[in-house]
């Protein structure tokens, strides 16, 4: 194949007039296509249009929440809405829904890949069928299941787990216990991991699947263990897929309230213990102070919301600039 | 392909196991509503002849506090058979329900706290040439349940309690809790308070009760959000009974239809004897309060001192919220029917039976009265 045989097409008839190429290069030319363009433009337009209208809402309400707060809204260790003035703040609620979700990645991504890996290079296929259907279904319980769960039979068990970190881990401070109930930002970053395991397991399995036959296959051929495989080919290729895999868990774990909300003994305090009960997170709050909440309440919500908003587009942003880093192991570049 | 079968149907099985789980369990989340009705429903049935509908008809809207919300519900499984009138009352919170009251939305709001004066202003809005009125109907007392191995008369005291839940006494075997109970035994226990996580109108009355009888010990400003350091929190009122149940060492307050199965604190009023939580007692309680609204609101102040024999003095009192003038036209017979059932002898007979305490003679009498005259 050389290039003269894609250019030995026969000219047309006669060279097209401006206008024609002009359209031809917009490619609508069919009444069909015209439609089809005007609907996505439409369509894509729209959703710019809701997203400024959500964001110039939020905003709004924020700011006047913001503006009769006596306490500093970003440092402010309290959340009262109903004192006159209001003080509030978020640094409690930020600093647990990240704590929460960093727990709930630190257990779930490891365990995520490794069952991903066992369904794609190391399970029986009479097996792995079974096992991915199951995972599926997690995914498919809603969330204040998970939390009711989490509450009657997760945390009373925790005691265990947490007596055993207290005496082997306790001298860290980040895992001392003071023998309360277990309803700790621990049990939610357990019960988060659970949660996010399925969408991370999922998406890692399509992508190992996608691995190409030849780059395993070279590797056996040198020689390598199927371990070695694994760690040569398949990590690196799907490295960017598991990324992603983790993000979209991510950023259900920072969103997750019911569940949260149900197994966490909340307040207003940063612990430096993860076993002593106390702290919160922006979808919790938001959840439990909503039904009780006078106008300026609201408002305070709202402005907290807004914050999850641009912690999770940080997050997401941060993830597009590490796949985008990554691009010669993604799929199109095999 | 035999295995292979088999492997399906234990995959479908487990499927199926899984999926009728999951169901069964969002099934007990949904109907945690529902204690406590079908005793007030089956016997009051009986009493549904002396219901007076006049011209209700139609469907009234409703919301407001979750803690009368299991009274609705006794009141309406009579009601509205009766009258032919669909009752939709929401329970979404005291707050909820003032807001929805003062935008038109509803008929009526049921709230845990009284109107505030800035709430009033904005009922005259929807109220045409009249304001939104306090009407109390549910009283109940808030019980303080524990869960301490080999202890069944707690008598607590209100400093005490105060201490307990600003966690300054940490101990069961504290001298101050010894004092109250000299024959006890009391274990070597950590004590865990449980309190409300969210906004609640359970929390705001419990709080003034300390604020009222020992503001040395309870530095607090009160209202609905819980202010004290340190205890657990958990969510709504079944979530502080299920604290409590689950931890050997825990105390919560919540009100009494939830203190099922818990044992309950008798409060030292400084009457001859303790006085534990019935709703006969917080009906004493609720007794000595005064009404403190001008003109047609009766809005109360408790005495949460009061040291009557028998007083229950934790108490709550829940309002149902209407226009004394200006009513909208075409729900203004159904709610004065609905409230006129309420507030009459048989519906007052339907709360003791939910574990909700009626309200003093002296006091329903008035609301009656003013039932009459709304327009």
């Amino acid at each position: 194949m050389d290039i003269s045989t894609t250019t030995d097409v026969p000219p047309p008839a006669s060279p097209p007039s401006p206008v024609e190429r002009k359209r031809a290069a917009r490619g609508a030319t069919r009444p069909g296509d015209r439609v089809f363009l005007g609907l996505s433009r439409g369509s894509g337009i729209l959703l710019l249009v809701i997203m400024a209208a959500i964001a110039v809402f939020l905003t709004y309400r924020a700011s006047l929440a913001i503006s009769r707060d006596h306490g500093n809204f970003l440092t402010t260790f309290e959340w009262n809405t109903n004192l006159n003035p209001p003080v509030f703040g978020i640094a409690v609620l930020a600093f647990g829904t990240v704590v929460s979700s960093v727990i709930a990645m630190v257990i779930a991504v490891p365990i995520a890949v490794a069952i991903a890996l066992f369904l794609t290079h190391y399970a029986p296929r009479r097996l792995s069928g079974p096992i991915a259907y199951v995972i599926d279904l997690l995914a498919a319980v809603p969330s204040i299941v998970y939390g009711l769960w989490g509450a009657l039979i997760l945390v009373p068990h925790l005691r265990g787990l947490y007596g055993w970190l207290d005496t082997y881990l306790g001298w860290t401070g980040i895992f001392a216990w003071e023998e309360g109930a277990p309803r700790t930002m621990l049990a939610v970053g357990i019960l988060l991991a659970i949660m996010i395991l399925p969408i991370i397991t999922n998406v890692s399995r399509e992508v190992f699947r996608q691995v190409p036959r030849m780059h395993e296959e070279a590797a056996l051929a040198l020689g390598a263990t199927r371990w070695e495989v694994i760690r040569m080919s398949v990590l690196p290729f799907g490295r960017s897929g598991v990324i992603s895999a983790s993000m979209l868990g991510l950023g259900r774990a920072l969103g997750e309230t019911m569940a949260v909300a149900t197994v966490l003994s909340p307040d207003y305090d940063i612990h430096a213990s993860l076993l002593n009960p106390g702290g919160g997170t922006f979808a919790q709050n938001i959840a439990s102070k909503f039904g009780e909440a006078s106008e300026q309440g609201r408002d305070a919500l709202i402005a907290s919301g807004l914050v999850l908003f641009v912690i999770t587009l940080l997050v997401n942003g941060a993830a597009r600039a590490i796949i985008a880093r990554r691009k010669e192991y993604s799929g199109a570049n095999a | 392909m035999k295995l292979q079968r088999k492997n399906r149907l234990r995959a479908l099985s487990l499927g199926a196991v899984a999926v009728s789980s999951a169901l069964a369990l969002t099934a007990c989340g949904s109907d945690d509503n529902g204690e406590g009705n079908g005793s007030g429903g089956s016997s009051a049935a009986a009493s549904a002849g002396s219901v007076k509908c006049d011209d209700a008809k139609g469907q009234l809207l409703a919301d407001g506090s979750s803690a009368q919300k299991n009274a609705i519900d006794a009141w309406t499984k009579v009601f509205s058979p009766a009258c032919n009138v669909q009752i939709n009352y929401k329970g979404a919170g005291s707050g909820a329900g003032v807001t929805s009251f003062t935008q038109g939305q509803i008929a009526f709001a049921g709230s845990d706290s009284a109107l505030k004066p800035e709430e009033v202003a904005a009922s005259k809005k929807v109220c045409e040439g009249g304001q939104g009125i306090d009407l109390p109907m549910v009283g109940g007392p808030i019980a303080l349940g524990y869960n301490v191995p080999g202890v069944d008369n707690l008598v607590l005291d209100a400093p005490t309690i105060a201490k307990i839940f600003d966690s300054k006494i940490k101990n069961w075997n504290d001298e101050a809790i010894k004092k109250l109970n000299p024959g006890a035994k009391l274990p070597d226990l950590k004590i865990q308070a449980f309190h409300r996580s969210e906004d609640s109108g359970t929390t705001d009355n419990f709080t003034k009760y300390l604020l009222a009888t020992t503001p040395e010990n309870w530095k607090y400003s009160g209202g609905k959000a819980w202010q004290a350091q340190g205890g657990q929190a958990a969510s709504g009122s079944a979530g502080v009974a299920q604290g409590v149940k689950q931890n050997s060492g825990a105390i919560g307050y919540f009100e009494l239809s939830y203190a099922k199965g818990l044992d309950t604190v008798a409060i030292a009023t400084g009457a001859k004897a303790p006085v534990k939580p019935s709703t006969e007692s917080a009906t004493a309680g609720i007794a000595a309060a005064k009404v403190v609204g001008t003109g047609k609101d009766l809005a109360l102040q408790l005495d949460y001192k009061t040291k009557a024999e028998g007083a229950y003095p934790i108490t709550l009192v829940t309002y149902e919220i209407v226009c004394d003038k200006g009513n909208k036209a075409d729900t203004l017979p159904a709610t004065k029917a609905f409230l006129r059932y309420i507030a009459g002898e048989d519906g007052q007979k339907v709360l003791a039976q939910n574990d909700y305490a009626p309200i003093p003679a002296e006091i329903i009498a008035k609301v009656r009265t003013t039932i009459e005259g709304l327009s």
